[in-house]
């Protein structure tokens, strides 16, 4: 009986958790069509999303695409089939590989930032100083991050696919005595808008999935710095978790017909 | 829409307010009058309740019941925009500072108003230089950020956003908590000076007996979730009461028996 108790306990409290995450979304997203706009904070969240996270998502993008091409032409060389590693390699890359890796980096690198930073503003009472300074700290903090996340990771993830796709140009020509036109007119004769589009979707969705945890657990962080540890730790394992789960659920959407 | 106050009624008016976390009572019916114009010190053990207080009165935390009345207006009765008008008035100094360290001095100072679009970026700036020079600072701290700033130097700061809103009601939570005793003095004299300049109403928590004596026109003890003795700040360290007596000479025995876990 206690075991079931405690498996009770363990599910409505993550119910509960859930609730009160979508309910804070929520209210971000509520206080990025009410004035005042802080278009400052916009910005700054915005560059260090895109712009500082482009060299690890870059590198990571160009990597997996090197080693999409390498493992598909082990595999495919058995069976003849090394034509077909352009297509791969772009499908591996555009519909999966850039905006799950992106997404990952960035909650590793970004989520875990915010989390520390409205962790540390909540134990050191700057978040409630917000407060007594007439500013939301919803508004102030929060909807800046959430709409940076939206705008910033599409972005990023159109420039990890074309490095993804170059990773694999890049040892398909050099390495595996791939024709360097042949290869990039394969790659353009398979390019597909639906495969973009669904580059671009997951890489809005895990953009906001990525803020919201940062912005969630460190809004809620509580017990000075072994809670704000605990908060940023938490922030970069949730998002991780949904940005596979989200992965799957857009993918059963776009290509489940 | 603020009304105003009929003479006589206090600045900040508490009654009945109780607030608990859990099974813990914090608050146990706090009634507090502190009139305009005059320093109230709140003193009490570390966990009394004092800070709870000051948020209740901020907002910050919802009392369970009880009311709050700045001016005599009492804040739960209000509208969102009308309490916010009257708790603009409201400058509060934190226990660290609670500065933003992602800002620069300037900003954290001209915070308030820049929040309130009541200025320009250039005015910000300037009525910034202004109010660090109220605190003793000059304006080349400005373009500092806080991690760059000593203790005393961020309370400084601090106060100097406490009263860059115009300073009409004052709060200090334990304002010389962390300095040293030559500091603490320079921060509580800054404090005394900037509350008569501008004619607040200050209402300051501290466990620092030398500090309340400095700061407060009229103390209060907070023990056990009730205040349990009110009377001029100047007789403190000789009220008669035997909990304050303990509590202000800092003697082990006597009525206030601290809760130790072991």
């Amino acid at each position: 009986m206690n075991a079931i108790g405690a498996l009770g306990r363990n599910v409505l409290s993550l119910l509960g958790s859930a609730g009160a995450m979508v309910l804070f979304g929520l209210s971000g997203v509520s206080h990025l069509l009410r004035p005042p706009f802080y278009g400052r904070l916009f910005l700054r969240s915005f560059i260090d999303f895109a712009y500082f996270s482009l060299p690890v998502v870059a590198l990571t993008a160009i990597f997996s695409g090197m080693v999409i091409a390498l493992q598909s032409y082990t595999g495919f060389s058995r069976y003849g089939a090394t034509s077909a590693i352009a297509n791969i390699v772009l499908i591996s890359v555009v519909r999966e590989l850039a905006p799950v890796l992106a997404g990952l980096m960035v909650a590793g690198r970004v989520g875990a930032a915010m989390a520390a930073e409205l962790g540390t503003m909540r134990v050191t009472d700057q978040i409630d100083a917000l407060r007594t300074l007439s500013t939301d700290p919803m508004k102030y903090l929060v909807a800046p991050r959430l709409l940076a996340g939206l705008l910033a990771l599409p972005l990023l993830v159109l420039v990890a696919d074309v490095l993804g796709v170059g990773g694999g140009f890049l040892i398909a020509t050099a390495k595996l005595g791939f024709e360097p036109h042949t290869y990039i007119t394969n790659t353009v004769a398979f390019l597909n808008t639906a495969d973009v589009v669904l580059s671009v979707v997951k890489a809005a969705v895990f953009g906001i999935i990525v803020s919201l945890m940062g912005c969630y657990y460190g809004y809620n962080s509580r017990g000075g710095a072994q809670g704000v540890g605990a908060a940023t730790t938490s922030a970069v394992v949730s998002a991780s978790i949904l940005i596979l789960a989200f992965d799957y659920v857009l993918t059963e959407l776009f290509f489940s017909r | 829409m603020t009304e105003t106050p009929q003479a006589g009624t206090p600045k900040i008016r508490i009654r009945g307010l109780r607030k608990a976390f859990g099974a813990k009572q914090v608050l146990d019916g706090i009634d507090l009058d502190v009139a305009a114009g005059t320093s109230m010190v709140v003193i009490g053990g570390s966990g009394s309740g004092k800070s709870v207080l000051l948020k209740c009165i901020l907002g910050l935390v919802e009392p369970d019941s009880g009311t709050i009345e700045i001016d005599g207006q009492d804040l739960a009765c209000l509208d969102q925009p009308a309490r916010q008008a009257l708790r603009a008035q409201i400058g509060m100094l934190f226990q660290n500072s609670a500065l933003f360290d992602s800002l620069p001095v300037w900003e954290n100072v001209a915070f308030g108003l820049l929040a309130q679009h009541q200025v320009s970026r250039a005015q910000a700036r300037t009525r910034a230089a202004e109010m660090l020079g109220q605190v003793g600072l000059g304006p080349d701290v400005g373009g500092l950020y806080p991690a760059e700033l000593s203790g005393g130097m961020q309370k400084r700061v601090g106060l100097a956003r406490a009263i860059a809103g115009g300073g009409r009601i004052l709060l200090f939570d334990e304002p010389t908590t962390g300095l040293d005793p030559i500091m603490g003095a320079i921060i509580d004299g800054l404090i005394a000076d900037c509350v008569r300049r501008l004619g607040s109403t200050a209402l300051a928590i501290t466990h620092d007996m030398a500090s309340a004596a400095r700061i407060g026109d009229r103390a209060a003890m907070l023990f056990g979730g009730r205040l349990v003795w009110q009377g001029e700040a100047a007789q403190l360290l000789d009220s008669g009461n035997p909990m304050v007596d303990q509590f202000t000479h800092g003697r082990r025995d006597g009525p206030i028996q601290m809760e130790l876990r072991g």
